[in-house]
């Protein structure tokens, strides 16, 4: 069984949901940036997404732009994105989603990308600007299934077209909240449950929802809702709020245990 | 079994792209999940419109009378007499209303979210003449405009910055990254990714996801169009070459476009800025590689690691790290072939047409009369050169005039 499928049937019978963590890999450097994603372990965090940074993130609001700019600026490449994730799962069995843009992957090599991205331990890739139409000319150049693809639902897409993408993904699925780029502002919890019906009737991939999601009390009220709930421009905000302060990666173990409580549903 | 003298060898134009926006290896979708829908449903209504007889007779009587199309097609006597060579035709675009060519595709764009029932536009810009363009026609028909500018194009381009605010637009400059256009294009993309439902996003060039490559080609197509009539009706003949600067490539693929399928050499002009083996250039086609960059592939200026670098020309239309998809495909089976000018070769070619021929270019045209100054005298006496004087220079004069000091 892979390391996802595990994390979610393990959570079910605990009646817990996944807290997903997004952080930009190498912000604001490679060795503080390792010290905040083992912190984020230890905190209960559930499953990780690791961003790869990009120089033009068109589905990102500021506060991710400035983080993948931050990592750029420390010269973080792909190939470094995938050497910390080969020291990650040394340490730990928690399942790791590379998050990316598509140039870079493309730029590495396709098949490179997955052999390299399998044998570092990665679990799965979720590509933004990689649309169902498009992801043949990657998916049918990886040798095998060990790396899930993480497909993006979106509260624009009609209910055909959920099929259509729950059909190619595996894994889980990723429901954006609502339209705008990520870390925008205001939440709309019957939009999510909307959506998410819609979503769950196409598919019986357990659901994640991110973008917007910052506070213990918006995880508790989606958690009410999803399978899972991903946090990543509110743990970005705090690296950049905190990024000279020794215990920087103390800050963000406190903000994942938070969070993390708030995943767990009573009664 | 002979082959068969009757039948012609297949048309590039009917073989591009197919229904998903591929131009061979090139062109896509490459968006998120959010802005999928809309794309498809921009595909729609432009298959449904584009071929509806109201939408085009309305397109086209906008173009006679709004625009004040035809444009001329110039015979550049005094140049091509001191060039010593070939005959210079210039496509004049700069004549049409706002000062350039962008004005067709704006038209078309906001004519079809017109008819699309979408109350509100939006437009990046470099130069500063396609946010012009969308706001004068978002002015026309009463649609509420934003356009997203580069900070540094904010600066060198203020005229036209101060045009937009008259027109009712507003301004919304953007300092990521280097402040230009492919920031501003980052941008108009982030604030549309939040706006699907009830805005359309005009692109300005024949760059973007699918179906934008191709619709605003139909919609620049005029150009070449026009030209193969004018240039029959005064030269009785096609010319030999056709030369157009390419940023994104929409007025060189509105004039390459119509004469596709006929035999003759088309040159594509980027700008060199200050020089391909510096790292100040624009020349995606002639020094880049191919990746994927506001929606679609193509070649785009990146490192080794996929990261867009920065573009450099004195042209602020032209200082672009990506090109359209359908040029890509032009270079990669060599139906076009891609020069580049140089900041200091364009600025030459601005003087020289200004006081030769009494037109001020812009210096995103200047890149493709530098061209013509070198094509023209290695041909002969009776060839003949069409360029696209794709905008006026007005806009530019700020930058002239400090350039000088």
């Amino acid at each position: 069984m892979s390391r996802i499928t595990d994390t979610f049937e393990k959570l079910k019978v605990k009646n817990e949901k996944a807290l997903v963590g997004f952080v930009t890999a190498g912000d604001p450097d490679i060795k503080r940036s390792m010290e905040i994603i083992t912190k984020m372990c230890d905190a209960g965090m559930d499953i990780l997404e690791l961003g790869v940074p990009f120089s033009d993130p068109t589905a990102d609001g500021p506060v991710i732009q400035r983080s993948s700019a931050r990592a750029i600026d420390q010269g973080v490449t792909l190939k470094d994105v995938i050497a910390m994730t080969k020291k990650i799962r040394a340490n730990t069995d928690i399942p790791i989603i590379l998050f990316s843009y598509y140039n870079p992957i493309h730029a590495y090599g396709l098949k490179t990308f997955y052999d390299d991205a399998t044998r570092a331990g990665a679990d799965g890739i979720l590509i933004v600007d990689l649309p169902p139409e498009e992801s043949d000319e990657m998916t049918s150049q990886w040798p095998g299934d060990e790396l899930s693809l993480i497909r993006l639902v979106a509260p624009t897409t009609p209910a055909e077209r959920m099929k259509k993408i729950a059909n190619g993904a595996s894994g889980f699925l990723y429901m954006v909240s609502k339209t705008g780029v990520t870390g925008s502002d205001g939440l709309d919890n019957s939009e999510i449950s909307s959506t998410y019906s819609h979503l769950s009737a196409a598919s019986d991939l357990p659901i994640c929802v991110g973008f917007g999601i910052s506070t213990p009390e918006q995880v508790a009220a989606v958690a009410n809702i999803a399978d899972g709930v991903v946090i990543g421009s509110a743990f970005e905000r705090t690296i950049e709020d905190n990024i000279d302060k020794a215990d920087l990666a103390d800050l963000l173990y406190e903000q994942v245990k938070a969070c993390k409580a708030a995943t767990i549903i009573n009664g | 079994m002979e082959t068969d003298n009757t039948k012609t060898r297949e048309k590039l134009t009917d073989q591009y792209p197919d229904s998903n926006g591929h131009f061979g290896a090139f062109g896509g979708r490459y968006v998120g999940e959010t802005l999928m829908p809309a794309l498809l449903e921009l595909d729609e209504a432009f298959k449904k419109y584009g071929s509806d007889p109201a939408f085009i007779d309305e397109f086209n009587k906008l173009l006679e009378h709004y625009t004040g199309r035809p444009t001329p097609l110039f015979h550049a006597k005094r140049l091509s007499e001191h060039l010593k060579g070939a005959a210079i035709y210039f496509k004049r675009e700069d004549l049409a209303h706002t000062g350039a060519h962008k004005i067709n595709n704006t038209l078309g764009q906001v004519l079809l979210a017109h008819f699309m029932g979408k109350t509100k536009v939006i437009a990046e810009t470099g130069a500063g003449q396609h946010g012009v363009a969308t706001a004068t026609v978002a002015a026309l028909f009463g649609l509420e405009c934003k356009v997203f500018m580069g900070t540094e194009d904010v600066r060198r381009q203020a005229p036209n910055v101060k045009r937009m605010g008259l027109l009712g637009a507003e301004v919304i400059p953007v300092s990521s990254g280097s402040g230009t256009l492919k920031d501003a294009m980052n941008e108009a993309m982030r604030y549309w990714v939040g706006a699907v439902r009830d805005t359309f996003y005009v692109i300005g060039s024949v760059a973007g996801p699918h179906p934008y490559p191709v619709m605003v080609r139909d919609f620049q197509k005029v150009i070449g169009i026009e030209s193969k009539r004018q240039i029959l009706k005064q030269a009785g003949r096609l010319p030999d070459m056709l030369i157009a600067c390419v940023g994104g490539g929409s007025n060189a693929m509105g004039l390459f476009y119509p004469f596709v399928d006929d035999p003759m050499e088309m040159v594509g002009v980027e700008a060199a800025g200050k020089g391909i083996d510096t790292e100040k250039h624009a020349a995606t086609l002639g020094m880049g590689t191919i990746g994927v960059l506001h929606g679609s592939k193509s070649y785009v200026l990146q490192d080794e690691n996929g990261q867009i670098m920065e573009a450099h020309s004195i042209s602020a239309g032209l200082d672009y790290p990506g090109v359209g998809p359908e040029h890509s495909l032009f270079k990669e089976i060599k139906r076009v072939r891609y020069e580049s000018i140089t900041d200091e070769q364009a600025l030459e070619a601005f003087y020289t047409l200004s006081k030769l021929e009494g037109i001020i270019p812009a210096l995103e045209s200047s890149h493709a009369i530098a061209q013509a100054m070198i094509e023209a005298p290695k041909m002969k006496m009776d060839d003949i050169i069409i360029v696209n004087l794709s905008g006026r220079g007005d806009k530019d004069l700020g930058i002239i005039f400090s350039n000088l000091d």
